[in-house]
């Protein structure tokens, strides 16, 4: 078993996989225009000018340099947009996946280490969450309660720690059952040191390959959940709520709706790059 | 195996209940129903008429026991904003969404299946690494954007396909297409894995040393064992698309029970959205269930023991 | 006595490790021929290239593979697979996990005589249960309708040489039978292969690291080492007069009563089986051999050192008697 600190071996192996490289930089890249976009965007997100509306991107005819990537219906820059949009696709994104990483994870060292009656219940929560239909489930929230970004990140975090169980469930069984867990156990050590010590440091990995899966479909039901208007309300420049304010454009002017959906694919396709890339050196078994 | 299944279906009965209460649970969230239904418009006197209407002065306990009773023999009351029954409004949509299931479902298997074998047989070439691409644009691709390309491109620029509605097969191509690509990247991963694990193992040495076919070495003796964690997914990945269609039935407008729960929240209509949550919950729970039948129907060593 | 199986300096690498290392060895008709030497010497893999089962990746190379008179190095995989199962068969190593656990023994021996003879199914299912119980299987309309998991670990081996035997084959390569199996089950499937030799005249290459089954079932033995047969000679020749130093350090391992003495250690053979890489030239066995010179890192000669009785090395034959002496 590797501990939490990735042996240098490993680390180098990383770096010659073109997967986990792009994917890096893919994420990275979005991380830094989500911390820095104040300082980055070329205008304000959220300035209207309605002179200049569905002004198309620089490259395509009848664009301008004043706008490299074109207004929205109602004269806002596109590219501001979309870089507030990658904020908050990364917040969501990571908050998310520490919420659902909180509940899914203790659910599932419980039930793993536990076993018996405790591992029965962890099980049934397990089975009972995923017959649940998530996205209708948020949708139905977020109509009762009214939705905000906060609701959002609520929701889904409660709606997404499955996974996580599934994971932390398997591995601590199998690491509770390793023979030198055994021996210190005999050796009379205490459970909160077998816990913290054994069991949390050698899941840890594990638990970073569904992370970044996680974060991919936080991300994407995000959107979905903005798209139908029910996710992050507007004005916020949420990619779904992009392409949803610029579908009844998009028969005419389709690069309305491709732009912000290109950028949600390739954010997503790099957190799942990067997550399948962890996958393959790990070995984390998410067959189910 | 009797008891396998017994104890298999007690869970599902168990869980069932579970989502029931949560179901009601869902709806209590906003606070105060009454004002929710009433609307922004409505006075004091039309709030307390709705209360009285439809029994939520009474406690909390009663109403939900009231509801469960009523629920498990199929009655989830009146829909406010279609002044129809519940189980009538879902019924008549039930088909719409089963048939996209089911479209869905099998294009993904079409898709995934000669895919999943085909990389497995070739593993580590590039046939292999273009279907791990695949499998992963599949999983970043966001379902209702993929459903407005195809849209402009199909429908719009060449025509081919109607952009909405359910008149006739061909309505059902490109949202089947939209469903299919969130199922494709699992079930090709796990065919692909299984049929290694499968083409690596000793009874696949034993057929080639008895002379067999290549198709039968890699249909009858391989996919057989391959398909047997597939089939189960696959149960699996229907209940996940039928929980999923809220938002393609949205995209297309096509009339099943994703639209009809659309339509309910946005009409504040909670019967109907309870009831659409818990009949989606219940149908996953029967396909998992099918799922572990299915199992032992193709794992000889299951059905025996 | 024509041989049935030829194979003539057989070369296989896989990846960077040269297998085996120009192996010759010859089958005769209604013979065992044991083929023996420490696990990683190559003795699995030059089964499996004869039988064109090599994993991929592999590569084989032969100045000669003749079966039955027939040169089938150059056969294909679509030829060889009609050869295979039906005139050349082959059982292996562990018996547990050879059978496909989705059908039932009938269902998988019958395909065999369906695939190579297109007899009716009818008529498949007979001969399945005829061989069934030819192998010592009680009930075999029973045992035809199981699944594998339904049987033990000897009765499942003892299904795999009824399989192998349906089409009636010439030769039978049978990779490690007993090793997963209890003694006990061991002596038992031994004698079975021995009487259906005797009664079919089968030719049969049986491999092994097992001397004890050497000295009871084999007419002719081959001592193979780091990809190499290094000494190969009749049964008795072979356990009377041994000559090359690998044999006689694999024969001074094992126990035989009334040879050695109480308290007195067994011989051992320090080292291991190294990995040969491409491009190794010489004897594989010289960093482990008391006797080695450095004419050993050359070409060694082929020598008989008696009738019917050859030797790889470049020790002269009784080389261990002038010593002694």
């Amino acid at each position: 078993m590797s501990g939490a600190a990735l042996p240098a071996g490993r680390g180098a192996a990383l770096l010659r996989n073109p997967g986990f490289v792009v994917g890096a930089a893919i994420v990275g890249l979005a991380a830094v225009l989500a911390l820095f976009a104040p300082w980055i965007v070329p205008y304000d997100p959220f300035a209207i000018d309605l002179e200049r509306r569905l002004v198309p991107p620089s490259f395509m005819e009848g664009g301008s340099t004043r706008n490299l990537l074109g207004t929205d219906q109602l004269g806002r820059d596109y590219l501001s947009r979309l870089i507030y949009g990658a904020r908050i696709s990364m917040l969501i994104g990571v908050l998310t996946v520490i919420t659902s990483g909180i509940i899914g994870t203790t659910l599932g060292v419980l039930g793993g280490f536990y076993g018996g009656r405790v591992d029965d219940a962890v099980m049934f929560a397990i089975t009972t969450r995923l017959s649940i239909p998530a996205v209708l489930v948020a949708l139905a929230v977020a109509a009762l309660r009214g939705s905000s970004l906060m609701l959002v990140v609520l929701v889904l975090g409660l709606l997404l720690w499955d996974r996580f169980a599934v994971v932390a469930r398997s591995t601590t069984m199998q690491i509770r059952n390793l023979d030198y867990v055994a021996a210190a156990w005999c050796a009379g050590v205490s459970r909160w040191w077998v816990l913290t010590r054994e069991v949390l440091p050698n899941i840890a990995t594990h638990l970073a390959v569904v992370a970044t899966l996680e974060m991919a479909l936080a991300i994407l039901l995000e959107a979905a959940l903005s798209f139908l208007g029910l996710g992050v309300p507007a004005p916020l420049p949420s990619w779904g709520l992009m392409i949803s304010e610029a579908k009844d454009y998009m028969f005419f002017t389709p690069w309305v709706i491709v732009i912000p959906g290109l950028a949600l694919f390739v954010l997503v396709l790099g957190v799942n790059l990067l997550g399948d890339a962890l996958r393959d050196m790990m070995g984390t078994d998410l067959s189910r | 195996m009797l008891r396998f299944i017994l104890r298999r279906f007690t869970v599902a009965v168990l869980v069932a209940l579970t989502v029931l209460t949560l179901a009601f649970l869902l709806t209590r969230l906003s606070g105060d129903l009454a004002i929710s239904i009433a609307g922004p418009n409505a006075t004091a006197a039309d709030v307390e008429t709705i209360r009285q209407v439809y029994g939520l002065n009474r406690p909390l306990v009663v109403q939900y026991f009231d509801w469960l009773g009523r629920a498990v023999q199929g009655d989830f009351g009146e829909s406010f904003f279609f002044r129809d029954r519940v189980a009538n409004l879902i019924a008549s949509r039930m088909g719409v969404t089963i048939t996209l299931g089911l479209v869905g479902l099998a294009i993904a298997l079409v898709v995934s299946l000669p895919l999943g074998i085909l990389a497995a047989v070739r593993e580590g070439s590039w046939v292999d690494r273009a279907v791990s691409l695949v499998a992963l644009v599949g999983q970043a691709m966001p379902s209702f954007w993929l459903g407005l390309v195809l849209m402009i491109t199909f429908g719009l620029n060449l025509g081919w396909l109607p952009i909405s509605g359910t008149g006739s097969w061909e309505h059902y191509v490109m949202p089947g297409v939209v469903l299919a690509f969130s199922a494709i990247p699992s079930l090709t991963r796990l065919t692909r894995s299984g049929m290694i694990e499968a083409l690596s193992s000793d009874y696949i040495r034993t057929a080639r040393a008895k002379g067999l076919s290549r198709l039968s070495i890699l249909v009858k003796h391989g996919f057989r064992n391959a398909a047997i964690p597939v089939v189960s997914i696959a149960a699996v990945q229907l209940g996940f698309m039928l929980g999923g269609s809220i938002v393609i039935e949205t995209v297309f407008a096509l009339h099943g029970i994703g639209y009809l729960a659309w339509e309910s929240i946005s009409k504040n209509d909670f019967p109907v959205v309870q009831a659409v949550v818990l009949v989606l919950a219940l149908i996953y729970i029967a396909l998992t269930l099918l799922a572990d039948l299915l199992n032992a129907v193709l794992d000889p060593r299951l059905r025996t023991s | 006595m024509s041989a049935l199986l030829e194979v003539q300096d057989l070369r296989v690498t896989i990846g960077s490790t040269a297998a085996v290392r120009g192996a010759s060895l010859a089958v005769n008709k209604g013979e065992t021929h044991c083929l023996v030497g420490e696990s990683g010497c190559g003795k699995s893999i030059t089964a499996l290239s004869v039988m064109g089962l090599l994993p991929r990746g592999a590569k084989r190379e032969t100045t000669a593979l003749r079966f039955a008179g027939e040169e089938i190095g150059h056969f294909g995989e679509r030829e060889m697979s009609r050869l295979r199962g039906d005139r050349m068969a082959m059982i292996f190593q562990e018996p547990m996990t050879s059978l496909n656990p989705a059908y039932t023994v009938g269902s998988q021996m019958t395909e065999v005589l369906r695939r190579h003879r297109g007899t009716p199914r009818a008529q498949a299912v007979d001969r399945a249960a005829e061989l069934l119980a030819r192998v010592g299987i009680t009930a075999p309309g029973l045992r035809l309708g199981q699944y594998p998991h339904q049987l033990s670990g000897g009765l499942r081996q003892r299904v795999m040489i009824a399989m192998a035997l349906m089409c009636d084959p010439e030769l039978l390569i049978a990779d490690e039978p007993t090793t997963a199996l209890d003694v006990t089950v061991q002596a038992q499937i031994l004698r079975l292969l021995a009487t259906l030799q005797k009664d079919l005249g089968l030719g049969i290459l049986l491999i092994t690291h097992d001397l004890g089954i050497v000295a009871r079932v084999a007419d002719r033995v081959s001592v193979m080492y780091a990809g190499e047969v290094v000494e190969s000679a009749p049964t008795a020749t072979l356990f009377a007069a041994p000559e090359h130093p690998y044999t006689r350090g694999l024969l001074s391992c094992v126990p035989v009563p009334g040879k050695v003495k109480r308290d007195e250690p067994l011989g051992s053979i320090p080292g291991v089986v190294p990995r040969m890489r491409p491009g190794f030239t010489g004897c594989g066995f010289r960093d482990r051999c008391g006797q080695a010179s450095p004419a050993c890192e050359g070409t060694l000669p082929r020598q008989q050192a008696g009738p019917d009785h050859e030797l790889l090395c470049t020790l002269a034959p009784g080389w261990h008697g002038r010593n002694a002496a």
